[in-house]
């Protein structure tokens, strides 16, 4: 498979915390990969880290066989192959959920205004928001405004779609409205990386499964293999934990 | 009620002469203050530093400091403007550190994730600040940025002692021509206040429309 974002030798500090340990990465065209682990392993940073939303201080990044650049021009314009959604949703609470969609394709991609609306209407058709395009984040629920989330990183057509935790914001019952809408990607071939504790969406939708803990990661195998049999005893510890209820 | 009768054109004169300086000193204030504060967030660290050094310069001096400085200093080295000019750029300037600062402070109370957000989508620093993070922080800046040109209005009588025509001069015309100087003030001082209400109703307005609902 050709690799699409590959990380090697990243690593990165809060202060005199090693969050990220020679990190390794490789996710190929079209994979879905989960990353869980207990709080403080360093997911979200690693997830972070592949936009560069986070900066790293060693190790290199590449995104379709191009290193990513530190800061400038150059590196908005590779993060515009990368969407991110984010675990509190962070739509621009001055705008409605048509604009979110269409600021950055406008902005960013110079595209003309009334094609920009098309498009965002059919994204926001697809997540299925078609009724709520004008309301402004305020006004839509936590689950809605993920899904406009996810409909704004679309627009952009991004190579890969980076989820920082989707739905550990939500109320149990919309969580599953916008997983559907992950499980729908991940059917069209859309390369993902998932930051997220809903073991479901990792055993049905995930080709791998990426088990980190203090900075590092630890088991990198399917989900078949790593929920059924973990190599690892921080693995086996965390599963007991979490699949005990 | 003579003083202001006999020498309305004189009042009128100082007046509109005031209300000039504070109209275009405002102005360039505003976007001076824009500007510096876009710079005082800057990703580019010598960026940053321009801001601040434009800051602890201009909020330190003494606004009487800064006009001597210009209308003194600047034709030393060829500058030669009218004083009105002069007066406006000194009052600008020194009022476009105070701006700078609410602007900055409005920035801060935006949420980090709406300018990550906007980064993650591809917009360069001068895009996420123009289109995302200053309309958001704009809501917030309302009340300190009137404050702080209400103060602009009234810190103009400052030129009045470097020969520009502005409203609190009169006094000195109306006392050589023998009128009780008490009187002469408060017909002054009701020009003050009535530029200082524009401002507040312009502001109150500005809040109305596009402040932050609570």
């Amino acid at each position: 498979m050709e690799p699409l974002i590959e990380l090697r030798g990243v690593n990165k500090h809060f202060g005199s915390l090693h969050v990220l340990k020679e990190v390794d990465l490789v996710v190929g065209r079209g994979e879905v990969v989960v990353v869980i682990g207990p709080s403080g392993s360093g997911k979200s940073t690693l997830c972070r880290a592949i936009n560069r939303l986070e900066a790293v201080e060693s190790g290199t990044l590449t995104i379709a066989g191009e290193p990513l650049p530190a800061e400038g021009r150059e590196l908005a314009r590779l993060r515009t192959e990368v969407g991110m959604v984010f675990q509190s949703f962070n739509l621009f609470a001055h705008k409605t959920a048509l604009a979110n969609v269409m600021l950055a394709p406008v902005k960013v991609r110079r595209m003309k205004k009334d094609e920009a609306e098309r498009r965002a209407r059919q994204l926001l058709d697809r997540v299925g928001l078609s009724d709520h395009a004008e309301k402004y984040p305020a006004q839509l629920s936590g689950g809605q405004q993920q899904r406009v989330a996810i409909a704004r990183a679309l627009a952009m057509d991004p190579q890969a779609l980076l989820f920082d935790e989707p739905t550990s914001a939500l109320d149990p019952e919309m969580i599953s409205e916008v997983l559907e809408v992950m499980q729908q990607l991940a059917r069209d071939g859309m390369t993902m990386v998932v930051v997220t504790h809903e073991m479901g969406f990792a055993r049905s939708a995930a080709n791998r499964v990426v088990f980190m803990a203090d900075g590092q990661v630890v088991e990198d195998r399917t989900p078949e293999e790593f929920f059924t049999s973990p190599r690892s005893d921080r693995a086996k510890d965390f599963l007991s934990k979490i699949l005990k209820h | 009620m003579d003083v202001l009768t006999d020498n309305f054109a004189l009042y009128g004169e100082g007046f509109l002469g005031t209300l000039r300086l504070t109209l275009y000193s405002s102005l360039l204030a505003l976007v001076v203050g824009v500007v510096m504060a876009g710079l005082r967030v800057a990703p580019v660290a010598a960026l940053r530093w321009i801001g601040t050094a434009w800051v602890t310069v201009l909020r330190n001096t003494p606004l009487t400091l800064l006009f001597f400085a210009m209308l003194l200093g600047l034709p030393r080295f060829g500058v030669a403007l009218p004083f009105e000019l002069f007066a406006v750029l000194a009052l600008g300037c020194y009022t476009s550190a105070f701006i700078c600062e609410a602007v900055r402070s409005g920035i801060t109370t935006v949420p980090v994730g709406q300018g990550e957000a906007a980064r993650s989508l591809g917009m360069t620093f001068g895009q996420t600040l123009g289109t995302v993070v200053l309309p958001q922080a704009f809501r917030t800046v309302i009340p300190p940025v009137g404050s702080t040109l209400i103060a602009l209005a009234k810190n103009s009588a400052i030129a009045g002692s470097f020969s520009v025509v502005e409203l609190l001069s009169t006094y000195k015309t109306l006392n050589e021509n023998g009128y009780s100087v008490i009187w002469a003030f408060v017909w002054i001082a009701v020009g003050y206040l009535l530029l200082t209400l524009a401002i507040s109703a312009v502001f109150n307005l500005l809040e109305k429309r596009w402040g932050v609902a609570r």
